[in-house]
């Protein structure tokens, strides 16, 4: 008998949920719930890992990414203005160094500062070690992305806005730096925020510089606690630290994003 | 003899191919009211922009009491602070409140005190009687208030000679009154005044001289009753007779 449209979907619908209630059912069944138990929660592994996970390499990947943010924000709003510059050769040299360090890993960005450049210049380094090095490094590519970020909040300021503080006398450096950058800033404060969950994350490919107890960011550390231990306890406890510093930050943007939207 | 405010020669103003002014010569006396009026794209806009060189003329020169604005050694910044302007869609800072809106040119440009600034900001705010919004983000005000701020903004750098581009225009009719009242005041303070408009009662009533501008140039001119009742050319009595209808 031919079943009627209603009933059809009815009948898929309800197919559908009993092949995910059976998969859970037969991932319950058959996984070895002792063996996850300890090889990925394993209170004795997690107990050792305190209070080193937090004091060293939350603390570490909390300072390099806040070491890159800034040096990339810093370069972002020199490359964003020579973007927006009436002069030629600083458009281009802007364009040139966004397509270049989009279009890289940011492996390769890292590596460079710290062998590349060394072995280019005869042992030239950065000084202040890993977080300079790491920093500059992350900060460069970092810069590529927001450069572009910061120029398309400057354009999305109405021409009335510099026009009217131009026709109050200030020159066009002071109506950018006081009322189209402000402004600016205010926009893009959602985008920023992305960018800077983007980066505590690229700090774990700082490991690649070499690394002391002391400069061990999060996902260096659990590995390392993972090779002496046999045990991939470390690598759940780097995966919940990096959500607890992550995931308010995104729900912060989500609730930024809200707000400007409504101010709209 | 005095200098006259706004002396305009030969101006010329072209964008691409198109040409927007074609030859303006016009003058603006101290302490005078002129209103220019006409047809949209006929270019009085773009006269009005061109007189503090948000625009910057292709030929011909601007002096502004005598001194040329157009000259590439000018200093523009400087002559600037000497001409207030009103725009139409008022352009208020929106992330400063009221009584920073109002002093960060005072501070940043004539350099005056904190405190000063803030003296005279709260002075012009009076003459626009809006003093109570003081504290208040242009957001939360409606358009008359934001546009009669603007006003006080550009009266703040104590402006020799103000230019009003369409101010109303952007304005619900009923919130038109007020800034028209506030003009009205300064004009009759003794304000130079250059005024883009299509409030044709509001020119009859406070200009001192009306020009009719289409095409690009300076049609006709002449004291508002003559040349809002009774123009001399063809031109201006049928751009009259449309506004009138409306």
């Amino acid at each position: 008998m031919a079943l009627k449209p209603r009933q059809r979907q009815r009948l898929i619908r309800g197919l559908m949920y009993g092949i995910f209630v059976a998969m859970i059912l037969v991932t319950i069944v058959v996984a070895d719930w002792e063996r996850i138990q300890r090889l990925f929660f394993n209170f004795e592994v997690m107990q050792d890992m305190l209070p080193e996970v937090l004091t060293i390499a939350a603390r570490n990947t909390l300072v390099y990414t806040a070491g890159s943010f800034s040096f990339g924000l810093i370069l972002a709003l020199v490359l964003a203005l020579m973007k927006l510059s009436t002069i030629r050769p600083y458009r281009l040299f802007a364009t040139w160094y966004i397509e270049l360090f989009r279009g890289l890993p940011a492996l390769i960005t890292i590596i460079l500062f710290g062998f590349g450049l060394p072995i280019a210049f005869d042992g030239f380094r950065l000084p202040g070690g890993t977080l300079v090095t790491g920093s500059v490094a992350l900060g460069v590519v970092a810069a590529a992305y927001m450069a572009e970020t910061i120029r398309a909040g400057v354009l999305a300021v109405p021409r009335g806005q510099s026009e009217a503080a131009r026709s109050l006398g200030m020159s066009s450096t002071r109506a950018l730096m006081s009322i189209v950058l402000p402004q600016a800033f205010r926009i893009i404060i959602p985008p920023l925020t992305n960018e800077f969950v983007l980066l505590i994350k690229d700090t774990s490919l700082l490991f690649v510089l070499g690394t002391t107890p002391m400069t061990k960011e999060l996902t260096k550390f659990a590995r390392d606690f993972m090779t002496t231990t046999r045990n991939a306890t470390p690598l759940t406890v780097a995966a919940i630290v990096y959500l607890l510093i992550t995931l308010p930050l995104t729900a912060l943007v989500r609730r930024l994003e809200r707000k400007a939207a409504r101010a709209r | 003899m005095t200098v006259p405010a706004i002396e305009i020669n030969d101006l010329y103003k072209r964008f691409g191919a198109l040409e927007v002014l074609k030859g303006i010569d016009f003058e603006v006396a101290d302490r005078e009211v002129v209103c220019v009026i006409g047809p949209s794209g006929s270019g009085k806009s773009t006269l009005l922009r061109c007189v503090n060189r948000l625009e910057d003329p292709t030929s011909g020169t601007i002096l502004i009491e005598g001194e040329d604005i157009t000259d590439p050694d000018a200093d523009v910044d400087k002559l600037r602070t000497r001409i207030g302007m009103v725009f139409q869609q008022f352009n208020l800072f929106p992330h400063l409140n009221v009584l920073h809106n109002l002093t960060i040119a005072q501070t940043k440009v004539l350099k005056r005190s904190d405190d000063e600034a803030e003296e005279v900001a709260k002075q012009v705010l009076e003459r626009v009687g809006l003093l109570d919004k003081i504290d208040e983000y242009p957001i939360r005000l409606s358009g008359g208030q934001q546009q009669r701020v603007a006003i006080a903004r550009a009266l703040s750098m104590n402006p020799d000679m103000m230019l009003f581009d369409e101010p109303t225009s952007a304005l619900d009719p009923e919130l038109i009154g007020e800034v028209l009242d506030v003009m009205r005041t300064l004009a009759r303070d003794g304000m130079t005044m250059m005024v883009v408009t299509h409030e044709m009662t509001f020119a009859r009533e406070v200009a001192d001289r009306v020009v009719f501008m289409d095409g690009g140039v300076v049609v006709e001119e002449g004291v508002p009753d003559q040349m809002l009742t009774n123009p001399k050319t063809e031109r201006a009595r049928r751009f009259l007779r449309m506004v009138q209808e409306k």
